[in-house]
């Protein structure tokens, strides 16, 4: 990854902390995929719920953190994925492992026309907008007795599977969810279009003079973050083997990806797993307390929007110190910082 | 005759929305804050006004009297206290307080009141009506939410435009660096537009609270139509959030008559049609640029 730009002077994205987090992620990724040979199915299917939660916030993250768009409506898209998988693999009684792209890709499609809607507005009522849209996607999907209709509908096609060998599979099935969410998440923000994101977030009118396309960048990351969330209510649907409209619809799963993604972290890729860790943890601590644990995490929400807006990541990480996803560029040269210190008392001399 | 009486209650729940509609309006009007706790403020003003007819048992008036003055108050605290840091943070940090906060309250309420549907009882008006034509009745209590929703978004739009506050209000909105430099205290300006924002909200919450049934959880749909009728009506204007909220209740009273269980979605599927055909609203403010 390292070009050399001068003898003296080094570009480089990976630092050192992002050589020891592939090395951490790598060791993490392989402890979590033999955990089906040694963790029982209740953890198995608790830490599916953790997957899906990483799987949605990361793609929150990506809308809004990066793209600036904040939206109340992601559950449209675990609605889709979540029934999307059920009827292709149940109904139609295709396999479950081209079910699953296929639900994706379905979600994808729907959320083009959905965003030429969603972006004729801005801001607060594009949150709003998404909601709405959220909304009546669910009061159709009610209106389809195929579906399930106002009560739901229950996942089969893995039931002939035994419980051990199906719960190990979604496990699997939600694992790889969350590294292709990271993964594409990454590759985006370091390509030409994470370069423009940043550029649209510093200052969306000057981006757009230079060339960023923002509206195109935008509906790429709308598709995408519709694509990662449908994989999430895929896994959800998979996981819990039924879907019901009032709770895969609910607006509660964005507050979820919401409160996720600013306790670790807005606009960093570490934030939204450290912030679905915390979530999650806190979830399972205070059960018992009922709607508590909503309203400790939306205090604490506020409290960081308002006070530490970097979140859990940008403490725990000295304000972006350490990355364990080197997405920017990093300069290295005594020798350049000195000819630039040169330089510029060459130019105060001739003032 | 079904259709000309759906129409008119139509209108009559158009007149609530309106007034619902408006503290949304004038908020993102003067400061550009989307407040997405607006319905669950509603319901909280719904609530209070519950605890006070029932517990002093006193009549629905007094509620109103009494709950009103303090929403507003609570609003200029909500945004001293937190909108105004927002504010000064930036970026997407308002919207994501004003979520954060709807979240908590909404919980809160569902934590104290339960999630048991409630609403303000007004004794016998509740069931009157009067003829107006043949098997055509309006209700007296729809009749005069209509008239107290009508008249308090006129009277706002007056307040804006003839009173000092009022013009100092839309000169925030206009430049708040220049307003300064009049001598207005920006913070101050923003505090008194959220009370009155609060104080029709609250208002629009109460009599809500005494047409239907309330949970805490009704403050999604409240702020839902309420959003529906500003962006129908179109932006920056409260003639158009009036219209807005008309068109709005017409369409989920005709929506209804059609089947039962389309009132909402016909209400959604307006606002969407006005959005991918007339996305500036049926009534909208000359364009700025923001």
């Amino acid at each position: 990854m390292n070009s050399s730009v001068d003898s003296n002077v080094q570009v480089r994205r990976a630092t050192k902390s992002s050589w020891g987090g592939l090395v951490f992620g790598v060791f993490a990724i392989a402890a979590l995929a033999l955990a089906p040979y040694y963790l029982g199915r209740g953890t198995q299917q608790s830490l599916v719920t953790l997957f899906a939660f990483i799987v949605m916030a990361t793609m929150w993250n990506l809308l809004a953190g990066y793209g600036g768009m904040v939206s109340i409506g992601q559950q449209a898209y675990l609605g889709i994925g979540a029934y999307g998988l059920v009827y292709i693999a149940d109904t139609l009684g295709i396999n479950f492992l081209i079910a699953v792209p296929l639900a994706v890709i379905v979600a994808g499609l729907m959320s083009i026309p959905i965003s030429f809607l969603a972006f004729r507005l801005v801001g607060g009522y594009f949150a709003i907008g998404t909601w709405v849209i959220a909304e009546v996607i669910k009061l159709i999907t009610v209106q389809f007795p195929v579906l399930g209709g106002g009560s739901g509908i229950s996942f089969s096609a893995l039931t002939d599977l035994s419980p051990g060998r199906r719960i190990a599979y979604v496990y699997w099935f939600g694992l790889i969810a969350v590294v292709l969410a990271i993964v594409v998440t990454y590759l985006i923000m370091r390509s030409r279009l994470g370069l423009g994101f940043t550029a649209i977030r510093d200052d969306s009118i000057a981006a757009s003079s230079l060339g960023v396309r923002v509206p195109y960048s935008k509906r790429i990351v709308f598709i995408v973050a519709a694509m990662g969330t449908a994989l999430a209510g895929a896994v959800i649907a998979a996981n819990t083997l039924r879907v019901e409209p009032n709770s895969i619809f609910s607006v509660q799963y964005s507050a979820f990806m919401i409160f996720i993604v600013i306790i670790g972290g807005l606009g960093t890729i570490e934030g939204p797993i450290v912030g679905a860790i915390v979530f999650f943890a806190l979830q399972q601590w205070l059960s018992d307390l009922g709607v508590w644990y909503l309203i400790i995490l939306g205090v604490a929400a506020i409290v960081i929007t308002l006070f530490a807006p970097q979140g859990l990541w940008g403490i725990i990480s000295g304000k972006g110190r350490i990355k364990l996803f080197p997405v920017g560029y990093t300069l290295t040269s005594s020798e350049l910082l000195n000819s630039l210190a040169i330089k510029s008392s060459e130019e105060s001399a001739r003032k | 005759m079904q259709w000309i009486n759906a129409l008119i209650q139509g209108l009559l729940l158009g007149g609530l929305y309106a007034l619902l509609a408006s503290g949304l309006s004038l908020m993102f009007g003067v400061m550009r804050i989307v407040n997405l706790a607006h319905g669950t403020f509603a319901v909280l003003a719904a609530y209070l006004g519950l605890i006070i007819v029932q517990e002093f048992d006193v009549s629905p008036v007094i509620a109103i009297i009494v709950v009103v003055p303090v929403m507003a108050a609570l609003g200029y605290a909500v945004q001293r206290g937190l909108f105004n840091l927002s504010l000064k943070r930036g970026g997407l940090s308002p919207l994501l307080v004003a979520f954060g906060l709807a979240v908590v309250l909404t919980q809160g309420l569902q934590e104290v009141f339960s999630a048991d549907t409630q609403s303000i009882p007004i004794g016998a008006l509740a069931g009157e009506s009067f003829e107006i034509a043949g098997d055509l009745f309006i209700g007296v209590f729809p009749l005069i939410t209509f008239v107290i929703g009508v008249l308090v978004v006129l009277a706002l739009q007056v307040f804006l435009s003839k009173f000092a506050l009022g013009r100092a209000m839309r000169a925030a909105s206009d430049d708040s660096e220049a307003v300064t430099l009049m001598g207005i205290d920006n913070k101050q300006v923003y505090a008194l537009s959220t009370a009155i924002a609060f104080a029709t909200v609250g208002l629009a919450g109460l009599l809500i609270g005494m047409r239907t049934q309330f949970s805490p959880t009704f403050g999604d749909a409240i702020l839902i139509f309420a959003f529906e009728a500003v962006i129908i009506g179109g932006l920056g204007s409260l003639w158009g959030t009036l219209i807005g909220g008309l068109v709005l209740g017409c369409a989920q009273t005709i929506g209804a008559q059609i089947n039962p269980s389309y009132g909402v979605l016909a209400g959604h599927l307006v606002f969407l049609a006005i959005l991918a055909f007339r996305p500036s609203g049926l009534l909208p403010k000359v364009v700025s640029s923001r």
